[in-house]
Parts: structure tokens; C-alpha cells; sequence
């Protein structure tokens, strides 16, 4: 059951348009898809979307049908940041010579955490760092799911993956998850938030502020993927609470360099509640689950004295 | 007419870039193309040029900001080389699968290792089957008024391919030569503003890039190869009303002195001047030769080839690129491709001239009518040969 | 024979011209279980649909949801994130 009570009263605000079409062949209970339905309810039809190669992609396009109400297109897997760069300068220069009509257009690059965080950081940093009026959104399911669940720099730290195997010699994924807007952060760009699809109007509320700065903006969304963390496919928005409230992934919007806690969890909650139902983690030992907890904590801990900082 | 002056090459492919009013200019500095996006840059920081200039972080999203520039129904223009025409190598395909119109002017050079970076076609070669348009160019007043043409042809709504105007590195993007340039009206004249048959556009949300099932994916790649190979007519119409405003007139392919010649030379780019050189002192010394540069690579001109070819007795095919452990050079394979289905056909002799900025001389081209006179004479078509290695 | 378009009929770079075509696609065939709300505990605070991956819930004249049986998955979101746990997962029969 939900214990978000914002949800119960607001659900019905939610705007009705659908720009994310059903009949889309994302699996039973997938969050990125939730995540591209709440994206284009935020920022509506007068949107252009630059996708990576990726789950998203393959769902969503299979010719002759497309699930998007708004303009799309795929060039790649590693360049859609360079893509939507070439779609903004081109729109600018085309209204400024007066060969189409001036119009606020919002153009959105995105990838998955493959597509962002490794193959496509280069892209992404190049385009932050040149300043286009731009959304880029990582929508991270925290592997390469698309080609059958590998892992990527955005897995976390005990996850198993097809290519991090927990075995005899291996707990699984024994790196730490990238810290993409940390990474954006340090491109001194005006807004930079994590988001989740468990907390849809804090999401919907980021990518409007995303959208109306002047300059890039870049939105880490965390969206559970049941197919690749084996777990139930009724539990994605549930997972995404629980990695929220356990400093798995803490939300914050950091605005002109100042960071902001969006979802304050002064109790986090023990980790063990979020990792239990995902059968990845099903290798863990105590001790082990304890380690990573520390350390989510301890992070969550700098990130929360970040945010006072920028209160001063 | 327009005015006659002296400029560096390079700086007169982005004068021409200029002339054609582009509005998105994605670019990624390499030798030895960087001085056209070097002046490019400065005719927009200027107020000459009104254009996004966006300086990219690799040749990779240079091509991928490509791609979303003329998918949002800009006029765009980018240049490269070598190893930066190889880092796009994975969006070169995309670009025209996707039928996204764009110039891109290559400035060729060798590719690595070892790093090089001099002259050959090797890189240009690596990008054959991409799917574009090319052509390569051998002088500057040829390279300027290329890129209005270029433009014109790319854009055509029955073409709509994106195009590379290939041109030597450094013996051509970096000598000064007198350029005619062309005047507003005569820009105005022949080449039309871009009117994109349709574009990444809110009032009309289609998608781009979809994925290609089974079901559609044989069909797209035909279609995309007829409206390669149909390219030709636009291209030779696009000559025709080029001459028309500038006087200047090209073709698929350039003879020169091949009236009567039993020997010809078969050449691509910079070497072409070199060769006719060379042509002349033989024919001073009585010799029936003669050079046919080929201008159009992509779509291959098969028909033409086979005709200006056909009643040869020696064909001499200079490659500047080396299809490594294969057949040799890629264009005397294309030759020998378009004379096969002949009852007669000449004897084709192969030379891989120039690779990585070795000088080809006169002497040398001499020496290769020389190899092709014995086989004229009924001697053995020897193996292809790297011309001036060292035993 | 395919009723895709031949390749001269194809327009260049083949895009998809009919925005939300999905919907020709029924996902529903995939589900194994489909939701049924019980109206007498349903408060209509539309969280099933907020929360639908296939944006496939919606309101009835009366006021309550309903899946749309011609997409829905049989994910059982809905009926996770039911505040009042109205809903529940029906298998669906051979």
C-alpha cells in the first residue's frame, strides 16, 4: 500500500494527455515506460526527443507503429546529447533567420545508464559544457537491460548482472555506482536533479524547472526494471519508495550549484527492505548488506551537509 | 561573373560554405582541415556568416550533431579527415540511411598507424560503402564552386543524401590558388534555401529512426541505393545550370588528350595535375596517352567508365589507397568491375601511388606508361604495385 | 505478402508518420492476470492510473477505473499501489 499520502490527493491532477501511447512493448511493470509518460505529461506536446539506442528506443519504435505523440528520433546509442545539440542549434538558427516561426521548443536528449554513464558520457559532457538550451534525461534502470541485463557503471555495488555474476569468487557488481549528477553538477550548468517514478510530481516539477531554464539541464531518473532485478512486476514503484527512504537514491535538485534535498528522510529506512525483493541481491550476506548500507549512508550524510551548505 | 581572388584553399571552401548561407556549422579541429573551420568560425564571430558554430568534443558527435541539425530542417555543413572521418565512421551510415541532406567537406589524409598526416585517399576509401554521395575534387576554384553545388544536389527532395567533397590534405587544402568567386546573385541563382520535405517538427510528431523490422529493412536499403545511384542525374543536371551561371562546366569524369590514346591514366584528386603533366612530355615524345580523372566516386559512374574505357588497349589505374590484403586498389577494382561485362576490354594495370604524402612524380607516372606500353606489346599484366616502396 | 509498403512507395529514411500508433498494438494478449476493482472500497483517487505503465486505466462516467483489456499487461501495479487495496488480480482462463 501506498504510505506516500501526496499521491492519494493529487493523482487526479495529473494532466490527462497521454503522449506516451499504449501498445508500447516495454515488459509487465516498467518504470522507464511510466518514466516517458510522466516526462511528456511535464513537458507536453511542444517537445522534440533525441533517444539513444536502448530499451526505450526498441519498445517504442517498431516501425510501422510508434508509441510517441511528439516529434522523436534515433540516430544512436552513445550520441544522443550530441543529437539534441544539433536539433537546438539548428532550431535556433532557423528561428533567428526568420525560416520558421519563433516558438518555445523544448528538446530533450535520453538514454538509459549504459547510454548515459558509459558509452554516452562524452556526448552528455560535451553538450552540457557548450550550453544548449537542452534537457538531458537518464532514465536508469541500472543495467543494460536491452540486451540482457549486463552490467553498467550505473549498477550498484552487490547487484548481480549478467556480467557481474555473483559466484564463489564474486558478490556480484564490485564497483560503485556513478554519480551522474555529481558528474553534471561539475559542468557548472543551472540545473541538475534526481527523480524517481515513485514520486511522480516531484519528477514532473523538475523537468518543468529543467525545461524553463535558459541552458542545459540534466535529470537522473531512477526507474526500476522488474525483468532485470528479479523481482515481481507489481513492486517498480514500490522499490523505487524504498530506494529513496534508504538513501539508495536520495533525491535532490542542485540549482545554480546550490544543492537542495527534494525528499528530506530523516529516518532512513534499513536497506535490507529494499534489496530483500530483488532477487539480484539474493547473494548478499549480512555483513555484506550492512557494508553497502554504511556507505549509502554515509554518502547520504555529505549530500545532506552539502545542502546545508548552500542554505548559508 | 564574379571576382577572381587568391586564397588559400581551405579558406575558400568556407567562403563558399559561407556564399551557400548555412545554418549550423558542427566542427571538430583535424589536419589538415582545420583552417576552413577555423575561418568559418571567424566569419560568424565576424557577423558575416549568420550560423550556429558548434564546436563539438569529438568527430563522433560532430556527425551526430549533423544528423540533428538537418533533421530540424537546418542547412548544415561539416568537415574532417583520416581519423576523424574514421570516429564518425558509425553515424556516416546513419546520416544516409536516415536521408539527411548535409556537405561535408573531407580533407583526405592517411589513416594510422603509423599516425600520418599526409595525403592519401585511405580514409575515404574506409568510408565507401556508407552510403553517400562523393566526389572528389582536384583544385580550388573546383572545390569552391563544389560546395554550391553540393548543397544543391544534396537537397534535391529527389536525392535527399548527404555528400562528401573530397580534396587532398595539405597539396590542396594548403595552397593558395586564384578563385573565382561567385556573386550573391549568382549564389541566388542556383542554389534555393533548404526547404526540407519534412522535419523534426511539433505540428507534425513523426518519428525518426524507428527500428527497422525485418519486414521493412530490405526495402529501405533498396531505396536508399536507387536514390543513390539515380544521385547521377541530379548531379549531371545540377553541372549543366552550374555552367549555365558561372560558365564553369563539369562532368562525371574529365578526359584529357584521350582522343587517340591507347594508354590511358586513370586517376582520382590531386595527382590528376602531376599525371597531365607528365602526359604532356610523352606526348612530346609521341606517345598516345592520356588521363581520364574520375570526379564522381559514389555513385560509381559505371556506364561512362566503360564507355571512355572500353576501346582502350592499357588501362592505367593509379589508386591511392590500398584495400589491405585484398585486391589492391579500390578504384582500379571498380574499373575492372565496369569493364568486365565488355566482349573487348582493355588490359588494366594497377598502381598504389602516394600513399601517406610520398611524392608522386613525373618520372614516376612515366614509369607507369612504360609498364603499361610492354603489356600494350603483348607482355604479362603484372601484379599491382606499390609504386617507389623500398626493397 | 507483408502489408508494409514496397520500397518505391517508401517516403526517405522511412520515418513513422502516425504519432501514437502503438495503439495498434494489442499488449494486451500478454497478461496472465487482469485487475478488477472493487467499487464499494474504491475511493476514485485515480493512483491506479497514475501509476500505470501502459496508460492504460481510466475513468468511467461513474467516476471509477478500469483497465483497458487491449493493453493492459497484467503488471499488478495498480493493485499494489491501491491505498485502499481495492484491487485484486484475476488469473485470467485458457
Amino acid at each position: 500500500m501506498s504510505s506516500d499520502l501526496t499521491n492519494v490527493f493529487a493523482a487526479k491532477m495529473l494532466p490527462k494527455r497521454e503522449l506516451f501511447s499504449p501498445g508500447h512493448r516495454a515488459c509487465q511493470g516498467c518504470a522507464p515506460a511510466l518514466a516517458m509518460r510522466y516526462m511528456l505529461k511535464a513537458l507536453g506536446p511542444d517537445t522534440i526527443i533525441c533517444n539513444s539506442t536502448g530499451c526505450i528506443e526498441i519498445i517504442s519504435s517498431s516501425y510501422p507503429e510508434s508509441a510517441w505523440g511528439v516529434p522523436w528520433i534515433h540516430v544512436a546509442f552513445e550520441n544522443s546529447a550530441a543529437v539534441a545539440s544539433g536539433v537546438e542549434a539548428g532550431l535556433k538558427a532557423m528561428m533567428r533567420k526568420g525560416r520558421i516561426p519563433q516558438r518555445k521548443i523544448t528538446v530533450l536528449a535520453q538514454a538509459g545508464d549504459g547510454g548515459s554513464m558509459d558509452i554516452g558520457l562524452q556526448a552528455i559532457s560535451g553538450a552540457l559544457e557548450r550550453g544548449h538550451d537542452m534537457i538531458y534525461m537518464c532514465y536508469d534502470n541500472e543495467a543494460y537491460m536491452n540486451t540482457g541485463i549486463q552490467r553498467s557503471s550505473g549498477t550498484p555495488w552487490g547487484a548481480a548482472t549478467t556480467t557481474s555474476p555473483a559466484g564463489t569468487q564474486s558478490s556480484g557488481q564490485n564497483t560503485w555506482k556513478k554519480s551522474l549528477a555529481e558528474i553534471a553538477v561539475a559542468h557548472h550548468i543551472p540545473y541538475v536533479a534526481t527523480a524517481c517514478v515513485s514520486y511522480p510530481f516531484d519528477f514532473m516539477e523538475k523537468l518543468k524547472k529543467a525545461a524553463a531554464v535558459n541552458g542545459p539541464a540534466l535529470i537522473h531518473v531512477f526507474a526500476p526494471c522488474p525483468t532485470g532485478w528479479r523481482c515481481a512486476s507489481d513492486i517498480a514503484i514500490r522499490l523505487g519508495r524504498l530506494a529513496v527512504q534508504t538513501a539508495a537514491f536520495p533525491l535532490y535538485e542542485v540549482v545554480d550549484g546550490k544543492f537542495r534535498i527534494t525528499q528530506n528522510v530523516p529516518h532512513l529506512k534499513p536497506l535490507k527492505l529494499y534489496l530483500g525483493p530483488q532477487g539480484r541481491y539474493n547473494h548478499l550476506t549480512d555483513d555484506q548488506i550492512e557494508y553497502l548500507q554504511g556507505e549509502l549512508r554515509r554518502r547520504y550524510g555529505l549530500l545532506v551537509a552539502k545542502a546545508e551548505a548552500s542554505q548559508e | 561573373m564574379g571576382t577572381r581572388k587568391g586564397m588559400e584553399v581551405s579558406i575558400g571552401i568556407a567562403e563558399a560554405v559561407m556564399m551557400a548561407d548555412v545554418d549550423v556549422i558542427p566542427a571538430y579541429p583535424i589536419t589538415p582541415q582545420t583552417h576552413i573551420v577555423e575561418h568559418l568560425s571567424e566569419l560568424v564571430a565576424d557577423g558575416h556568416l549568420d550560423a550556429e558554430f558548434v564546436p563539438v568534443e569529438s568527430e563522433h558527435s560532430a556527425m551526430s550533431c549533423c544528423c540533428g541539425s538537418v533533421a530540424a530542417g537546418a542547412r548544415t555543413f561539416t568537415a574532417t579527415s583520416s581519423q576523424g572521418l574514421a570516429l564518425m565512421h558509425e553515424i556516416l551510415f546513419i546520416a544516409s540511411g536516415m536521408r539527411l541532406p548535409m556537405v561535408m567537406a573531407v580533407a583526405n589524409r592517411s589513416l594510422s598507424a603509423p599516425i600520418s598526416i599526409w595525403n592519401d585517399h585511405g580514409d575515404v576509401m574506409a568510408a565507401r560503402d556508407t552510403g553517400w554521395m562523393q566526389i572528389f575534387v582536384e583544385n580550388g576554384q573546383e572545390a569552391y564552386d563544389h560546395m554550391m553545388w553540393a548543397f544543391r544536389v544534396s537537397e534535391d527532395h529527389d536525392v535527399l543524401l548527404p555528400i562528401m567533397v573530397n580534396f587532398d590534405g595539405f597539396i590542396l587544402s594548403h595552397v593558395v590558388e586564384p578563385i573565382e568567386v561567385w556573386s550573391p546573385e549568382e549564389v541566388k541563382q542556383f542554389l534555393p534555401p533548404y526547404k526540407p520535405p519534412y522535419r523534426l517538427d511539433v505540428d507534425k510528431p513523426w518519428t525518426f529512426g524507428a527500428v527497422g523490422i525485418p519486414d521493412i529493412y530490405l526495402e529501405t536499403r533498396m531505396a536508399h541505393n536507387e536514390a543513390l545511384i539515380d544521385s547521377q542525374k541530379v548531379m549531371e543536371k545540377a553541372w549543366d545550370e552550374m555552367a549555365e551561371v558561372v560558365g564553369r562546366k563539369y562532368s562525371v569524369l574529365e578526359n584529357y588528350k584521350t582522343d587517340d590514346a591507347d594508354i590511358v591514366f586513370l586517376t582520382m584528386g590531386g595527382i590528376s595535375e602531376t599525371c597531365m603533366t607528365a602526359v604532356d612530355q610523352m606526348r612530346d615524345e609521341g606517345k598516345k596517352v592520356g588521363v581520364i580523372r574520375l570526379r564522381m566516386w559514389r555513385p560509381f559512374p559505371f556506364a561512362e567508365v566503360a564507355k571512355e574505357l572500353g576501346g582502350r588497349k592499357v588501362v592505367l589505374a593509379v589508386d591511392r589507397a590500398l584495400s589491405t590484403g585484398g585486391c589492391g586498389g579500390p578504384v582500379a577494382s571498380e574499373i575492372k568491375a565496369a569493364l568486365y561485362p565488355l566482349d573487348k576490354r582493355p588490359q588494366v594495370v594497377e598502381f598504389i601511388a602516394g600513399l601517406g604524402g610520398r611524392d608522386v612524380t613525373i618520372g614516376d607516372f612515366k614509369e607507369m606508361y612504360d609498364k603499361g606500353a610492354a603489356v600494350a606489346a603483348g607482355g604479362a599484366v603484372p601484379p599491382y604495385e606499390m609504386v617507389g616502396v623500398r626493397a | 505478402m507483408s502489408s508494409l509498403p514496397g520500397w518505391k512507395a517508401l517516403p526517405p529514411g522511412c520515418p513513422v508518420q502516425t504519432p501514437l500508433s502503438a495503439a495498434n498494438n494489442h499488449t494486451g494478449s500478454w497478461r496472465s492476470e487482469r485487475p478488477i476493482w472493487n467499487h464499494e472500497q474504491c475511493v476514485q483517487c485515480g493512483v491506479c492510473d497514475m501509476f500505470c505503465p501502459e496508460a492504460c486505466i481510466k475513468q468511467t462516467a461513474e467516476g471509477f477505473y478500469e483497465a483497458n483489456l487491449d493493453y493492459c499487461k497484467g503488471c499488478g501495479i495498480c493493485k499494489q499501489e491501491c491505498p485502499t487495496q481495492c484491487i485484486s488480480m484475476k488469473q485470467e482462463e485458457e
